[in-house]
């Protein structure tokens, strides 16, 4: 992922890329070119770290519809960043079930760790960004955690720093 | 089998029996396991006769509503010249509730099986498995067990050599628990905002594109090749006696405060007590059960004694004045205050409702913030009579039950656990957990 969002927007599904390429099969599996859209998002996120106003103007673009419509389902959905976020995305599951077994502690571990003062609010090196998620559809394996695309199951406080030392 | 625990002697593995078995996730495993020959076996078969057998199991809908599966199938008119679509919904994201999850990790092949089944039952040519965009691991091993069936001329234009038509596509949602509702499932697939649907029209008359859909939950489709392969008389030995109402094995997953977290599969009618204390292990050391919420957060909170009376089956629970569910089994002990759960879980919806409906988005989130009011230790006795009247104006009045779903435990709760929100008016003092310093 690049997280550099000084530079201007690439874009993404430039004529003959891999991506357009990818982007083109897909479309033979649904009968509208609409129904493509969350996917693009999910490449535009994937490349880019993020789906900024530029890349939804190219999604928008590319798939017949507007900046204003894809702006308001990129809005609805919480997985795709509007900003930029830190190099390791950290997401902490603190509803019900995994409230009952200590969940808020893994927050706390997790804000105090990585230097991130406040939930949502990425650490002065770029490093983190720490925010709590609602179930993630594992309860059993109280508390799990996403960082970017990995799940990590039963994590508890003291777990925290070796999670933390093991990232890039 | 109870994954991550060694299968109990009392439960009856029909999906999990091959949780924990990295081979059985792979085509070759799958078909060492018997796989897609219930496929086969259905591809021979008139798709009514399908049907039939689905509907002569008793089988019903694994996702919450309990609609019989059989009689979903049969509202898809075969040869009205439409195209038809199956969707899978598999995302999975009622709180409590991870059972659809394991079956997708370990036996991606069972749930592609059933799908294949399900679309030739329906007449549909595409099936979309939505999957949840967190559920990561799922999403690979699904895409994984496709790409392996494509190779492999089981699914395609031309699907286990029959010139029929069978495409099954992995499509990824992005976060929003709404979209788990049928109608907002089919919205999002469409690659639009997840806002749920007016019903009419239902999905087999007007669904995804316009055109007649069938939504079937994971576990749903999952129990399909078993069924298909052995008889209907086969799934129906499990159930009560009592009560032909609701057949065959149930997936439950189990969490918060007990000893034995997990998936856990048991026949219709399971003894409810017998499950809490013999194959979850009881409540954590020193501790006792205070509250269960059976079913996923959405179902109402049983009391102890309602729990340890339960029969686990559709009718079961209603009789102990709550409902089966997702099977999310949600178990709290005496050393928590049901209201900071309560708020939590209000706070979900608050955070999850597609605010559509002004009753949903001004009621979770008035209804939140009393209850972290009363949370916080500044809460009035009147609190308790707002919270029940905005309850009312959020059941049965808006599009779909997201509103009352949030509503539901804070009514139960009320109803059953007064004495702990009183005690916070009483005591005037916060039950919020300090922070680490």
């Amino acid at each position: 992922m690049s997280h550099a969002h000084t530079e201007p927007y690439a874009p993404v599904f430039t004529a003959g890329s891999a991506r357009r390429r990818e982007l083109d099969e897909l479309l033979t599996r649904y009968p509208t070119k609409m129904a493509a859209l969350l996917p693009a998002l999910w490449m535009v996120q994937h490349d880019r770290g993020w789906v900024s106003d530029d890349a939804m103007a190219e999604v928008a673009s590319v798939l017949d519809l507007t900046p204003a419509y894809v702006k308001g389902v990129v809005t609805f959905y919480t997985m795709y960043h509007q900003h930029p976020v830190g190099r390791h995305f950290i997401q902490v599951c603190t509803t019900s079930p995994c409230n009952v077994c200590g969940a808020e502690a893994v927050v706390d571990a997790f804000l105090r760790h990585t230097g991130c003062f406040e939930l949502g609010q990425t650490s002065p090196d770029g490093k983190y960004t720490v925010i709590e998620v609602e179930c993630l559809g594992a309860c059993g394996f109280a508390t799990p955690i996403m960082i970017n695309e990995d799940f990590i199951e039963s994590v508890t406080p003291e777990k925290v720093p070796e999670i933390l030392s093991g990232l890039a | 089998m109870g994954y991550p625990h060694a299968p109990h002697r009392r439960e009856a593995l029909v999906l999990s029996k091959h949780f924990g078995e990295t081979e059985a996730t792979t085509l070759a495993g799958w078909k060492k396991r018997g796989g897609y020959a219930a496929l086969e076996k259905a591809l021979g078969m008139p798709p009514a006769d399908i049907v039939n057998v689905v509907k002569d199991s008793g089988l019903r809908g694994r996702g919450g509503a309990g609609f019989p599966t059989g009689l979903k199938w049969s509202f898809m008119k075969i040869g009205d010249g439409k195209p038809h679509y199956l969707c899978c919904n598999a995302d999975e994201s009622e709180p409590g509730t991870f059972k659809d999850r394991e079956i997708m990790r370990w036996t991606p092949h069972a749930l592609i099986e059933g799908c294949a089944i399900g679309s030739y039952a329906i007449g549909a040519e595409t099936c979309y498995i939505y999957i949840r965009g967190e559920f990561t691991e799922p999403i690979a091993r699904v895409e994984a067990a496709l790409a392996e069936c494509y190779a492999a001329g089981i699914l395609g234009k031309n699907a286990m050599g029959t010139g029929k038509t069978i495409n099954i596509w992995v499509h990824r949602g992005a976060g929003a628990y709404i979209c788990g509702e049928e109608t907002a499932l089919m919205n999002s697939l469409e690659g639009k905002r997840g806002n749920p649907r007016i019903k009419p029209p239902f999905p087999a008359v007007s669904g995804v594109f316009g055109q007649p859909t069938t939504i079937n939950n994971v576990e749903t489709l999952a129990a399909v090749p078993p069924i298909l392969q052995n008889g209907a008389a086969w799934y129906k030995q499990w159930m009560r006696a009592d009560n032909p109402k609701s057949t065959g094995t149930k997936l439950y997953s189990v969490c918060g405060n007990i000893q034995k977290p997990g998936n856990y599969e048991v026949p219709m009618g399971f003894p409810f007590k017998e499950f809490l204390y013999d194959l979850c292990g009881g409540p954590p050391q020193g501790r006792k059960f205070k509250a269960i919420i059976p079913g996923g957060i959405s179902v109402p909170i049983q009391t102890l004694d309602e729990a340890e009376s339960s029969f686990m089956d559709y009718e079961g629970f209603v009789a102990q004045g709550t409902m089966l569910g997702s099977g999310g089994v949600i178990v709290i002990d005496d050393s928590q205050n049901l209201v900071k759960q309560i708020a939590r879980a209000a706070r979900f919806f608050a955070h999850e409702s597609c605010a559509q409906c002004t009753q949903c988005r001004e009621g979770t989130a008035w209804t939140t913030k009393i209850l972290e009011r009363l949370v916080a230790g500044d809460g009035s006795p009147e609190d308790l009579d707002t919270l029940l009247s905005i309850a009312d104006n959020m059941t049965g009045k808006t599009i779909c039950v997201l509103s009352d779903s949030c509503a539901t435990p804070v009514v139960s709760g009320l109803k059953k656990f007064r004495a702990d929100f009183e005690a916070l008016i009483k005591t005037k003092r916060t039950i919020l957990v300090p922070a680490v310093a």
